[in-house]
């Protein structure tokens, strides 16, 4: 009687002894790789943060679907620095310190990052900033890495545009705000290295509605080829309706920042003809099949418009590119340790991302050239991909 | 030797087109201006308050037209309806904000103007989102060339509607019994009320007005401006200065101040330097508040002009 009670507990208490072995074991083998991230999800730059946060989640999901890195989970940490600088600062403090996470990656605005960047670099944690200025890479700090191009890139891939069409005489107009002047210096700075002369140098202010007068000025300026407009926002097609309004007929271009089907709808029919450098993610479909990114930027505007909903943007793909980044470093460094996961991005090469081919190194902790940009004209209301 | 008249012809028509294109510019900015700034007088006339929230009657009437375009209405009936959300707006505004606080001093009432327009310009992010939209010119985008010059038929309406504006208050003011009760509240307003006087409608009433002129300037400068949450914090600011120029609380001041800011902002940028076209407008502003501290057409005390 005594036997068969006992056998009886033996069949139920044993298997329930082997599967808490076993769930013991998986654990120990999968202590998770932390992924700290701090993002504008609310605020200013909700527009930029929070396309971020939903790739940064989808894609951790799926590493985590695919057997995680090197058989580990990994453990997503964001927090919402709601497009402040301080809070930035704030959580990256406790990502550093109370969840000691292996690795940052996020930094939605240049402000945001460089707030953070002091801190990081004390901490010795490898940082991918998702955020635009040069000097964020330049000069180049030990920990701090940067996916999305810089502004440096775009004035040169227009001015490497103008060249080849024989124009070298530029006049620029550029608004007030911070991607204005970052523009306009880098253009002031590009001119002479790249053999092209700023014959006329015009600016406007914030919330201004009508910009002939300076357009006026440059249409009467000798020996202008070409006009680039420097802005961001609704001035790009303000500026689009008043060039063709004046009868300004050189060649026009703009920068990435009216890089969005509203500057062509604001514009009104006058940005036929405009020529900027856009993400190839933009015109993934007209990129030709042997183009590099065409596979990658393809999957990730599929995947993303399928849970999401909405249609892709650039910025979403600096996520994507800062998360495989970091992943495939530290599938080739074997683990977390946080010094050789950091040679290890540094070590990046050939890796196709959303924002380009990406090759760091020590000297060069963005590692994109003007090819990660591509010419579009706009022709009929959408983008034309120029070759 | 017959070269040297026709090459002085040349100059003196390209020189002339070139001032012809700064004053268009300047002259549909100014009347932009202008329109915003009758706003700030006319409330101004009847509390004494400066509203901030003038510009954000701007931006209003013209994301609400953009939304009335979107669901198929037609242009004109969009427009009218954007006026009509926006008077809605400013009387609530008066409603709701203002005047349970009236027995607050001035300066409390002018700062919940600024919450006010913090609030409307949240609330349209959050209706509207932060992209800007176009509208459609009322009349096509084709410009006219006159003398060299590239004017848009959107001026011309913009410019139109202004004088409208300007003999349309004129009369209020001058032949209408309301119109004299707004005055005569902002002469006095204890005498007012004893005489009869509504002075809380007359309050309404001026909010309502106010945003109807701001709604005005919305939907005329919406098709060269765009449109988008933040569109009427320089308009306001702006359209403030004009005010403060002609003197605060003179309609007609408040139109000819509009017009020396836009056309000086236009002539700067064109013949100086457009680095310093904000600046040279607000040094004429700070210039003559200096030399007649009530602006160009002030009332001193309860003069009347």
């Amino acid at each position: 009687m005594i036997g068969r009670m006992l056998v009886r507990l033996g069949r139920a208490v044993l298997p329930a002894l082997m599967l808490c072995g076993a769930t013991t074991a998986t654990l120990q083998a999968a202590e998770p790789v932390k992924i700290g991230s701090f993002l504008a999800v609310t605020g200013g730059a909700s527009f930029l943060g929070d396309p971020e946060k939903k790739t940064l989640e989808m894609y951790v999901d799926a590493i985590n679907a695919d057997g995680g890195i090197n058989g580990q989970p990994v453990e997503l940490i964001l927090y919402d620095s709601g497009t402040s600088a301080k809070q930035a600062l704030t959580f990256v403090k406790r990502l550093i310190e109370q969840d000691e996470v292996d690795v940052i990656v996020g930094g939605t605005t240049s402000g945001e990052t460089m707030a953070v960047i002091r801190e990081v670099e004390k901490a010795g944690v490898p940082f991918i900033s998702l955020a635009g200025a040069g000097v964020i890479i330049d000069p180049v700090k030990k920990w701090v890495f940067k996916t999305p191009h810089t502004d440096r890139l775009a004035v040169q891939k227009i001015f490497d545009d103008m060249k080849a069409r024989g124009l070298t005489q530029v006049a620029l107009l550029s608004g007030s705000g911070g991607f204005d002047k970052s523009c306009r210096k880098n253009a002031q700075e590009l001119a002479p290295e790249m053999g092209m002369t700023i014959v006329a140098d015009e600016s406007h202010g914030k919330g201004d509605t009508d910009m002939t007068p300076q357009l006026t000025k440059i249409k009467n300026t000798d020996g202008v080829q070409a006009f680039l407009y420097c802005g961001f926002g609704a001035p790009t097609s303000i500026v689009a309706k008043n060039v063709s309004q004046i009868g300004l007929t050189v060649p026009h271009y703009q920068t990435q920042g009216s890089a969005s089907m509203k500057f062509i709808q604001g514009a009104d029919g006058a940005a036929e003809g405009a020529r900027l450098p856009v993400a190839a993610l933009l015109v993934v479909d007209q990129l030709p099949d042997d183009h590099p990114q065409k596979q990658v930027a393809t999957a990730y505007r599929d995947a993303y418009e399928k849970k999401y909903g909405e249609s892709v943007s650039a910025f979403g793909g600096h996520a994507y590119d800062g998360l495989y980044i970091v992943a495939q470093a530290m599938e080739r460094a074997g683990g977390t340790d946080k010094e050789t996961v950091r040679t290890e991005i540094e070590n990046t090469k050939n890796f196709i991302g959303a924002d380009g081919v990406f090759n760091m190194s020590a000297t060069d902790h963005l590692g994109l050239d003007t090819r990660s940009f591509v010419m579009v004209e706009v022709k009929d209301g959408n983008w034309k991909l120029l070759q | 030797m017959a070269g040297k008249p026709l090459f002085l012809q040349w100059l003196l028509i390209s020189v002339l087109a070139e001032f012809l294109q700064f004053l268009f510019s300047g002259v549909t900015i100014g009347a932009t201006y202008a329109l915003v700034g009758l706003g700030f007088a006319i409330i101004y006339n009847a509390s004494h308050v400066i509203n901030f929230a003038q510009g954000e009657f701007v931006m209003i009437s013209g994301m609400s037209t953009v939304s009335l375009l979107a669901v198929g209405m037609p242009l004109p009936v969009a427009l009218l309806l954007a006026v009509g959300i926006t008077v809605v707006v400013g009387v609530a505004l008066e409603k709701f904000a203002v005047e349970p606080a009236r027995n607050a001093s001035v300066v409390t009432l002018i700062i919940i103007t600024i919450g006010a327009s913090i609030f409307l310009r949240g609330a349209a992010e959050v209706i509207w989102g932060r992209d800007f939209h176009s509208v459609p010119a009322f009349s096509g985008s084709e410009p006219i060339i006159i003398g060299g010059a590239a004017l848009l038929p959107q001026s011309l309406w913009v410019i139109g509607a202004t004088v409208v504006v300007i003999i349309a208050l004129r009369w209020f003011f001058g032949r209408t019994r309301t119109g004299k009760a707004m005055l005569a509240t902002s002469y006095n307003p204890l005498v007012a009320r004893l005489m009869g006087i509504n002075t809380r409608f007359i309050l309404s009433l001026s909010f309502g007005l106010a945003a109807m002129l701001g709604a005005l300037a919305g939907i005329l400068i919406a098709p060269i401006s765009l449109t988008y949450p933040s569109v009427g914090v320089m308009l306001g600011l702006k359209g403030f200065c004009a005010a403060i120029l002609g003197g605060l609380g003179n309609p007609m001041g408040a139109i000819l101040g509009g017009l020396i800011v836009g056309v000086s902002e236009a002539m700067t940028a064109g013949y100086i330097s457009s680095a310093y076209k904000d600046a040279v407008a607000f040094v004429i502003i700070l210039v003559v508040l200096v030399m007649i501290p009530n602006g160009l057409f002030g009332v001193k005390g309860t003069e009347r002009v």
